[in-house]
This record gives C-alpha cells, structure tokens and sequence, in this order.
C-alpha cells in the first residue's frame, strides 16, 4: 500500500462544503458567541471582529481579523472555523492559511483590496468559499479555485430580498444552460462571463459543481427555510443571530428551520418565541454605492 | 430488495442517494422515526457530528436508531457516521449512540488543511486500491473484540471496520465515483434477507 497521501487536492477542498450542508454557519465575535453557536447546532462558525450590521454602522476600513482572536474561537469549539480575507488580498489569505482556519471567505463584507482581481484560490491547502450574484460570477470564481459558493444577499441589512434576487438568478441561469444546445454554450458562456468548461459543466450537472449557500440577509428561521426552498444547500447567518433579542434561541430556531425547510408545521414550531430580531434595514432604501454585493468583479 | 434510508439531518446525505441510485437501489431521506420504519438498512453520512448529535437529540431519533440497529438491520457510518456509532470517543463530546465497540479519535489528523486522499486496500472490497477521501476524519483508535479491521492507513490507524450488522469507515465513498463500498454495504442488507 502507498503512504502517498494528498492534502489540498479540489476533492478534499469542495468536500469539507459537502460536510457543512444541510447545516448553518453563524457570524461570531468570541469566543462565548461561538460556544453559543455550536450548541445550537452551527455546522461552522465564521469568526470575525464585528458582525456586517456593525460594519455598516462604523464605516472606515474593514480587514482581516485579528488571528489571535480567530485562534481564541478555534481553541473554543470542535466545529469548523472559517475566517474572512479581503477581496484579492492573498496576504491576508496566506495569513488565514497559516493561522489554521478550516476555510476562508473572500468577502465583499470587507473592503476590498484589489479592484481588479480576486485571490488565486488554486495556490492554497486551505479551501476558500466565495460570494456571487449570478452564475457567471460564481464560476469566474470557481475558475480561480474557490470550492464552496454562497450567494451574496446584502450582508448587514436583515432584510432577504437581495439573497432571493441572487439564488433566484443563479438558479434560472443553471436551468438556461441545461436547455441550451450545444453549440449555444459558448456565446452564453460570453454573456455571463463564465468559462466554457465550467458551464458545459453546469449543464450536464443541473447544478453548480460545488456547494452553494444562501448569505446576506437571514434574520429569520422562515427566511432560512426560503432561502433552501429556492434551493441553496445550507444557510450562512451573520448579523441576524447576535443582533437579535434572544440569540441562543433564535440560533436554534434557525438550524431547525434548515434541516426542516420542507416542512411549515416544523419552521411554525421553530418560529414561536423569539423575542425581537434583528432590526434591519431596507436593502432598497441604500444608495447604491452603500451596496456590498457591487464588490467582486 | 428493500429500501436504503439515510440519515438527512445534516450533511452529505443527498450524495449517498445517488451513489445508491446509480447502483440500482431505491434510496430515501430520513429525519424521523416514522420513515424509519419503511427501510432495510441505514446510512449515517458524513457532516458534522456535534451538529448531528444535536439535531438527534432535537428529533428524538437516538432511541428509534438504536432499536433499528439492535433488530439487526444493517447500520454504516461514514465519517460523522463513524463517530456516531462508536461506543466511546477520545475526547468528551458529542454523546455518540454507542452501537459499535469502537473507540474513535474525532479529527484525528488536524484541520481542514490537513485533510487529504490516499489509496486504501479494504478487506472484501476486490479490484484494487480504493481511493478514499478523508476530511477532518476521525480514525478507529480501539476495535473491541467482535469488531473485524477492513481497512488501516500506513501507520496501522484503522479507518474502516465491521461488527456484524454495523459498518464505519473514516471517509467519504459517497464523494467519489466508486461505488465499491456502497455496493459492500447494499451485499450486507441482501444477504441479510436471505438468511
């Protein structure tokens, strides 16, 4: 028998996000937050120093966390961590990688440090997952390596109408390429701005090659259970569960809610008692230059 | 040949159905007691196992799945589903349903960025080696004495192992193409109802 093994092959990268399906990924600042997470049944938590909503609210410049304080959350819970880089800033990435997060998320909740170019995402162990509002820009950043997808929504806001655009768009895209016939792939291909590779690949899976989530907006186990009805594969919640009146409860009510989404009796039981959540803003009352979702290109 | 259920509370179960599916064989989502009862064997697929030993909990299925495992219906455990079955684990959490006499090792090798694939001979699955993907795995660290080793890495870590009715294996069959263990396992429910 071989003592060959292989670390950071796509198969081990794009399978820890087939692990997490299913499942919740909740936004944590510490270490009580992320214990608080995990027994609510968070599949993974993504440790970060401020949560989108308070993001928004500072404004200035938003980077990578402090490691220190990723470790503290590692050191904390068995799940996986994941940790947020800039868009582009491989830096910050090659930092993550070194810190020993189990993903990063190239996120458009940072400000991004490259308006050109995302990270290189082949040259990692570590898998990266990465936002996208359509399919073209999903597969450009699945070209560049990136082995789970979430759609974006409007992170911060609490209000769901951007995630549903951004799933609703995806999905119709992936049945557009499925009926397509052969020879129309590649000027589709070119008006999405996908490689040709990736959307032959679409059409012949009915679906993107790597896990996708739903992001940006869930404040809600109904919101959660949407958000999976339109066919995400697990739900990312950020700001929706800490801001909230009753965050233990809530957690729960909304990984309930993820593994139950077929079932509204189930989502009603999961949905009674929560007390206040989180109190949002209208995603369509921003200026357009408020948007975090146009970061990403 | 009756149905295969697997365990659709969290994780990568839908990749198990079309494995299952691909191999002929009629496959079903479980998340509750009652859909139990119209299968023949069970699947507890990869994901994470604090999260799905919550969610048993949550949903009552720890005694339903214990009951079906006891009646000698046919159990396997891949990864998350491995520590699920063990009787003990190294560290003190989740609480597994202590099925198979196994002492398990969650996360055995690291992190994420210390995951990988390697090939695998496993005893009674013929062909050649079997290329088997292990993410945060946990490995077998004590195998009772009912408990037969089909399978160990290079330095003698048992990844995959049999007691009767019950199956564990430290990766994931279900993220490649080979649908040689799945088959390993369908051959258990069979022979079962033959016998």
């Amino acid at each position: 028998m071989t003592t060959q093994r292989e670390t950071g092959t796509f198969e081990v990268k794009s399978g820890l996000a087939q692990m997490l399906k299913g499942g919740v990924i909740m936004d944590v600042v510490t270490a009580e937050q992320a214990k608080i997470a995990e027994d609510a049944g968070a599949c993974a938590v993504m440790a970060l120093e401020r949560v989108p909503a308070d993001i928004r609210r500072d404004g200035g410049v938003a980077r990578m966390s402090d490691p220190g304080m990723i470790e503290s959350i590692m050191k904390a819970v068995t799940i996986p961590v994941m940790a947020k880089c800039r868009i582009g800033h491989f830096v910050e990435a090659q930092v993550l990688q070194a810190v020993g997060v189990d993903y990063i998320d190239e996120s458009e909740v940072l400000t991004p440090a490259d308006d050109n170019h995302h990270v290189w995402k082949h040259d990692f162990t570590v898998p990266f997952v990465c936002g996208a509002r359509d399919l073209g820009e999903a597969l450009r950043r699945i070209a560049e390596g990136a082995a789970m997808i979430r759609t974006k929504g409007e992170a911060g806001t609490g209000d769901i109408v951007e995630a549903v655009r951004h799933m609703r768009t995806v999905m119709q895209q992936i049945r557009r390429a499925q009926h397509l016939p052969d020879d129309e792939l590649a000027s589709f291909a070119k008006e999405i701005g996908a490689p040709l590779a990736l959307v032959e690949q679409v059409k012949r899976l009915g679906r993107l090659p790597v896990v996708n989530f739903a992001a940006g907006g869930v404040a809600t186990p109904a919101d959660a259970g949407l958000m999976m009805q339109l066919g995400a594969d697990g739900v990312f919640v950020g700001s929706g569960i800490f801001k909230s009146g009753n965050p233990a409860a809530r957690a729960k009510a909304v990984v309930k809610a993820v593994t139950h989404y077929n079932d509204p009796a189930a989502i009603a039981e999961a949905s009674k008692g929560l007390g206040e959540a989180m109190v949002g803003i209208s995603a369509r009352s921003m200026k357009p230059e408020e948007l975090l979702a146009s970061r990403g290109w | 040949m009756r149905s295969v259920g697997v365990l659709a509370l969290q994780g990568d179960f839908a990749e198990h159905i079309a494995t299952l599916r691909r191999l002929g064989v009629d496959a079903r989502e479980i998340r509750t007691t009652k859909q139990l009862a119209g299968v023949g064997a069970l699947i507890i697929p990869g994901g994470e196992s604090t999260t799905m030993a919550k969610l048993m909990d949550m949903y009552d299925l720890r005694e339903p799945i214990t009951r079906f495992a006891s009646a000698g219906n046919p159990v396997w455990g891949t990864c998350a589903g491995l520590i699920m079955l063990a009787k003990r684990l190294a560290d003190d959490r989740p609480q597994p349903l202590g099925l198979m006499d196994i002492v398990a090792r969650r996360n055995a090798f690291g992190r994420q960025v210390d995951s990988f694939e390697t090939d695998l001979d496993i005893r009674g699955v013929e062909g050649g080696p079997y290329r088997a993907v292990f993410i945060r795995a946990p490995i077998v660290l004590e195998t009772g004495p009912s408990v037969e080793t089909l399978a160990s890495l290079w330095d003698g870590s048992v990844v995959a192992a049999r007691q009767d009715n019950l199956l564990a294996t430290s990766f994931h069959p279900e993220l490649t193409s080979d649908g040689r263990v799945h088959r390993y396992f369908v051959e258990m429910m069979a022979s079962r109802a033959t016998t």
